[in-house]
């Protein structure tokens, strides 16, 4: 896997052709006005519109400018600009920069250049990550009208906040020790069958569906009827069949707690099955067969062996999943917005910037979840010293 | 982390645990066939509904639809005629093609390139810039909404596809650069000491050389970053807003779960436009999808 050596020498230590420069400089115009189609709401329309112009058809114009016509393919001619722009920019401007710098001298080239690589990437964390979260503790500490206030924050601790936040507990408690439980389940029972890999789909393939999906998926099983109508969701069908009245899983407190839950349940299991599976499968045959000619049962070789074994992927499926459910949005907002006592702080923090248009408070919110999460952020920053060589 | 990314599901399992006989092993395999069952049950529901006369859905359960699957006026595909055109599905679709793919392949590019350099070009402030990569993985979202849509409402990018580009990238990124970089700093040196001795550039190292050989890391942060853009709501309601020509399929999803609750028969079949690609990406990509998950593990 050497470096082709005549290729090497070709452009060798004189950097990358000219050609290249002038071609993605160019390319980069091109981008620079992809990006101003982009930006305007219309700008798929207005450059067809434009097409049609220059071809003669200025009826179809006309139309496309007044919000008719060939619409649909507008927003085609729009997602091929998108796509070639998007893709396309992104390599150009790394080109472009780097033959730029190729041609400095070399002690300013090998100074500049790693600057050329990183330099996007710690331009984006800085206004989209660093900044924000910033701002975003900041702007707690004030009320809409600009006012230092510690309001956001008290009024954290009473009544539907305090619902909410009890609510958000028991998501990481239930939905996290319930996917890695089954997880775990799962992967062991499956570890013993011999179409494991078929079997495994099954499990896992909710992971490839959105939670507004799943969320759809699951309304339907729990969807309810008047006793007097034919019951088509699934688990009142079968509820109704031993006799008892038809229930609203899905807006009715408390019950709608395990069965928003459940839903996340059911797409997180297969993230925690291939994680733990695969870890399962790490443990030696030696340490097991060693185990089980000492007359262990297959019971206390689970849970004797095997489990502490894995332990360290059991805490990083645990860490994830926990993450994952303590920003859980999707599902809460797509059941029923929070209605029914069933309400999320990051449904509520939607809910405060778009509704009631209390953005302190809902950089208070933010801020909850951001706490909650530094002991993981401490955690992943020790066993990363722990391992850096840098 | 803890896990290696070369584990691999499904590989024989031979002599790892003792095999029983037929007779006790079958409290085993009826267990396994009904946790698959139980878990396809869901699905299946939604996807028979999907294809019911819009008539029935609610009067029969689609189970019921089954069993009498050969009843003529059983089956339809009218509803998702009905929910492409009526609900700007089909737009949606393209929508979410438009907001998906650059917002996989740009944190993918300037992550590749950001990760090369930590790993192999010495430059100062490195150690402390990549210990701000990994505290900034688990940082939640929900910590850069606020700001981020104030910047966007002053520079018009509120509900621009470049917009949400770059919202996607920039939170992709963290987990991104990670995963590359722990994959790069793997290769050999001698691979980079050979290319500089043949007067290769370092960008000319990189295209030629580190990027072939981070195919299997690129693929699986790809997939990881298709499916969770593909799939996320929050972000698209956020900066692209409720607008019909701009709504990605979740947020197009999410609007006609609202109003009509009770429109099954659209609801059902929008639900499974959805899907189709995460599912057709998930089906002939599944083991770098595999590996993607336990890379990911982290975030």
């Amino acid at each position: 896997m050497a470096l082709d050596r005549t290729q090497a020498t070709d452009s060798g230590a004189y950097g990358t052709p000219r050609w290249v420069l002038v071609a993605s400089l160019i390319g980069l115009v091109f981008a620079a006005l992809g990006i101003t189609v982009l930006i305007d709401p219309h700008g798929g329309q207005n450059l067809l519109a434009g097409l049609y112009d220059m071809l003669g058809n200025s009826s179809g114009a006309e139309a496309l400018r007044n919000g008719q016509g060939d619409q649909f393919i507008a927003k085609l001619l729009l997602a091929v600009i998108a796509l070639l722009v998007g893709v396309g920019g992104i390599w150009l401007l790394f080109t472009g920069a780097s033959t730029i710098v190729e041609r400095f001298s070399p002690k300013l080239r090998d100074r500049v250049i790693p600057w050329v690589f990183i330099a996007p990437a710690v331009l984006l964390l800085t206004i989209f990550l660093v900044y924000p979260a910033v701002g975003t503790v900041i702007s707690s500490f004030f009320d809409p009208k600009g006012a230092f206030t510690l309001n956001n924050w008290t009024s954290l601790a009473k009544g539907e906040f305090l619902e909410i936040l009890r609510n958000n507990v028991i998501w990481l408690v239930v939905a996290t020790a319930g996917s890695v439980g089954l997880g775990l389940l799962v992967a062991a029972l499956f570890d013993r069958i011999r179409r494991e890999s078929l079997a495994k789909v099954f499990i896992f393939t909710p992971l490839a569906i959105s939670l507004v999906g799943a969320t759809v998926i699951w309304k339907f099983v729990y969807a309810v009827q008047p006793p007097s109508q034919p019951q088509f969701g699934l688990l009142n069908a079968i509820w109704t069949a031993f006799g008892n009245k038809p229930v609203a899983w899905a807006t009715t407190f408390p019950i709608n707690l395990p069965a928003e839950m459940l839903i996340m349940i059911w797409l997180q299991t297969g993230f925690a099955m291939v994680v733990l599976s695969a870890a399962i499968k790490g443990v030696s045959v030696e340490v097991l067969e060693a185990a089980r000619l000492d007359g262990a049962g297959e019971r206390q070789i689970f849970f004797g062996i095997i489990i502490p074994l894995i332990r360290g992927s059991i805490v990083t499926v645990t860490t994830t999943i926990a993450i994952a459910t303590l920003k859980i949005f999707d599902v809460v907002f797509s059941v029923s917005g929070g209605l029914n006592h069933d309400n999320v702080v990051a449904v509520r923090m939607f809910q405060e910037m778009f509704q009631f248009f209390n953005d302190g408070r809902a950089a208070a919110l933010a801020t909850v979840l951001f706490i909650a999460v530094l002991p993981v952020m401490v955690l992943n920053l020790r066993n990363f010293r722990r391992q850096a060589a840098m | 982390m803890a896990v290696s990314a070369k584990a691999q599901i499904g590989t024989k399992s031979g002599s790892r645990f003792w095999r029983a006989p037929l007779l006790q092993s079958l409290p085993l395999r009826i267990s396994v066939l009904v946790i698959c069952f139980l878990w396809t049950l869901p699905t299946a529901g939604l996807l028979v509904t999907s294809f019911r006369n819009p008539q029935l859905i609610t009067k029969t359960g689609w189970w019921e639809g089954l069993v009498n699957a050969f009843q003529p006026d059983q089956w339809t595909l009218q509803n998702y005629a009905n929910v492409l055109s009526g609900d700007n599905m089909a737009t949606a679709f393209l929508n979410s093609l438009i907001v998906t793919i650059p917002s996989t392949v740009i944190p993918i590019t300037i992550a590749a390139f950001a990760a090369y350099a930590f790993a192999w070009i010495p430059f100062p402030g490195r150690g402390p810039l990549f210990i701000v990569v990994v505290a900034l993985l688990v940082v939640p979202l929900q910590m850069a909404l606020i700001p981020i849509l104030k910047i966007y409402s002053g520079a018009s990018l509120y509900g621009t596809f470049l917009g949400i580009w770059l919202a996607h990238t920039a939170f992709g990124l963290p987990l991104a650069i990670f995963l590359l970089y722990n994959f790069m700093s793997q290769l050999p040196r001698d691979l980079f000491e050979s290319a500089s001795i043949d007067g290769a550039s370092a960008f000319q190292t990189f295209i030629r050389l580190v990027l072939p050989l981070s195919i299997p890391a690129l693929g699986a942060f790809a997939i990881f970053q298709f499916l969770w853009v593909w799939n996320d709501l929050l972000v698209a309601l956020v900066f692209l807003g409720p607008g019909k020509d701009v709504q990605v399929m979740p947020t197009a999803l999410y609007n006609m779960i609202g109003p009509r609750g009770g429109a099954w028969h659209l609801l059902t079949a929008g639900a499974f436009l959805t899907m189709i690609v995460p599912l057709g990406v998930f089906l002939a990509l599944q083991r770098a999808f595999v590996r993607g998950i336990l890379a990911g593990s982290v975030k």
